[in-house]
């Protein structure tokens, strides 16, 4: 099993395949609604990001708040495609790699074959199970969002899967067509 | 007349969410292992021995299955006989939720406006569907909501002409086109009859039915084991990735409706299939 360390590099992601399973070891960002409106709202006003996302990756989880002895609370991936709006602007900023779960717009798709991005999914609905690959999280964005601020991680062995790969093979329309029976 | 303290019911309602949050209900967890069991796909086998994973950390570590905690829905059947005293029953609620979710270290996820989009930083209000009914006790239902797969459900008018191919149409073709987005194996639940509104609560009423248990009527059992059938036909599978097990269930609840009228209602629950139940 192939993993990756963020920072990423171009190289790295465009050799990733859709299907194949990966895990993470590094520092990731978190982002969602709120945060991805903000960040492409500073960006149009021509403002740094608060966060340089060159060559990192952001995972849509808005997390519970943590128990005491825990880094944080279940966390697992948020639905993609409310992002799909935003992704394609930060992609073309250098973004590397997103995680969520679910289906991806053409445009995404598109920009991330021009960019060499990778979007990788993590298993939606387990939320306990990934928390305990998280070792350490901080809100270093947006705080008066909440769970929607944007939290650096440090994960150790965090599994997904690369749902598209650069080269828009994409592995939710491989494995259904796979089963898929006529009639169904 | 009985009379119930406020305060028990909120007592009651903070226990419930913290529950219904962290401990995936056993009807919930035995279709899982019953889909693993039968799944054709190596991943999906996988997919799902994770999720029960998930479940069992969650319950022995009680904290969240799933970081989307929902929209807190209660059905409450208030007896007619009942008298609750020391402050009202929607605020005896709310105040069991604010509690709950502060406690349980739950998320919260409830937006004042949908414009404006503040968080109200305690997921009240709650959704709060009352019934009158004989009696003199008081049933509280929670089954909290994720948005993942509340935003894949979807309302039609049918006409009576389209009847039980309609229908069938239109909940498979929407959750197959919903794909990897909520999160399956889904219960799927369809509420046909009524109005328009009425359409939509039957759906997400059968939600609480147990997963699998077939609606009486032999006609809509017969429906939903059809529409199961073709769901899982798709291919979609556990996690969207492919596989048999697309859906653990079909619940249909049918109701009265107009000599003109259809409506047609799926709500889609994903597998965090969260509900507790508490007679006060
Ligand atoms: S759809 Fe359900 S399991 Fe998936 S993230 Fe939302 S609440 Fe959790």
């Amino acid at each position: 099993m192939a993993t990756l360390t963020t920072p990423l590099t171009e190289d790295s992601v465009r050799s990733l395949v859709a299907g194949e399973k990966v895990t993470i070891t590094g520092v990731i960002y978190t982002g969602r609604d709120a945060a991805h409106k903000k960040l492409v709202e500073a960006l149009d006003r021509g403002e740094r990001l608060p966060v340089d996302l060159r060559d990192q990756i952001i995972y849509y989880v808005g997390p519970c708040p943590p128990k005491p002895g825990w880094a944080i609370g279940s966390a697992g991936p948020t639905t993609s495609y409310r992002m799909d709006p935003y992704a394609p602007r930060l992609i073309e900023i250098g973004l590397r790699g997103m995680i969520g779960k679910g289906l991806r717009s053409p445009a995404v798709v598109e920009a991330m074959k021009r960019c060499g991005a990778v979007y990788l999914v993590a298993l939606g609905g387990a939320g306990a199970l990934l928390a305990q690959r998280i070792k350490k999280a901080e809100v270093i964005a947006y705080p008066e969002l909440g769970a929607e601020a944007v939290y650096r991680l440090e994960v150790v062995d965090f599994p997904v899967i690369v749902g598209i790969d650069t080269a828009g093979r994409d592995a939710y329309a491989q494995g259904t067509a796979k089963y898929a029976r006529a009639g169904g | 007349m009985r009379e119930v303290n406020a305060a028990d019911i909120t007592a009651a309602t903070r226990e419930m969410c913290i529950e219904a949050c962290c401990v995936l209900p056993d009807d919930v967890r035995a279709a899982l292992e019953r889909a693993r069991t039968a799944e054709e796909s190596e991943l999906g086998r996988e997919v799902l021995s994770l999720l029960i994973e998930n479940a069992d950390i969650a319950a022995g570590q009680q904290v969240p299955l799933c970081q989307d905690t929902g929209l807190a829905i209660f059905y409450v059947e208030v007896g007619q006989e009942v008298h609750v005293t020391g402050a009202g029953l929607r605020e005896a609620i709310d105040e069991g939720v604010r509690q709950g979710y502060r406690d349980g270290y739950l998320r919260k996820s409830v937006v004042a406006d949908p414009f404006r989009r503040t968080n109200t930083g305690d997921n009240t209000p709650a959704v709060i569907y009352f019934d009158i009914v004989p009696g003199d006790r008081i049933k509280l239902t929670i089954a909290p909501k994720g948005a993942g797969s509340e935003n894949m459900s979807a309302l039609t008018m049918l006409t009576p002409a389209d009847g039980v191919e309609g229908v069938r149409n239109f909940v498979v073709s929407r959750v197959v086109e919903a794909g990897a987005n909520p999160c399956p194996p889904l219960v799927i639940g369809v509420g046909v009859g009524g109005t328009m509104e009425g359409a939509a609560l039957l759906a997400k009423k059968s939600l609480v039915r147990k997963v699998g248990e077939p609606n009486p009527a032999p006609h809509l059992a017969q429906l939903e084991r059809e529409i199961l059938a073709a769901i899982n036909d798709s291919g979609v599978g556990p996690q969207g990735l492919g596989g048999r097990t697309t859906a653990l269930a079909v619940h249909v609840n049918a109701g009265p409706t107009h000599i003109a009228c259809l409506p047609c209602a799926v709500n889609i629950q994903c597998h965090a299939a969260r509900h507790v139940e508490r007679v006060i």
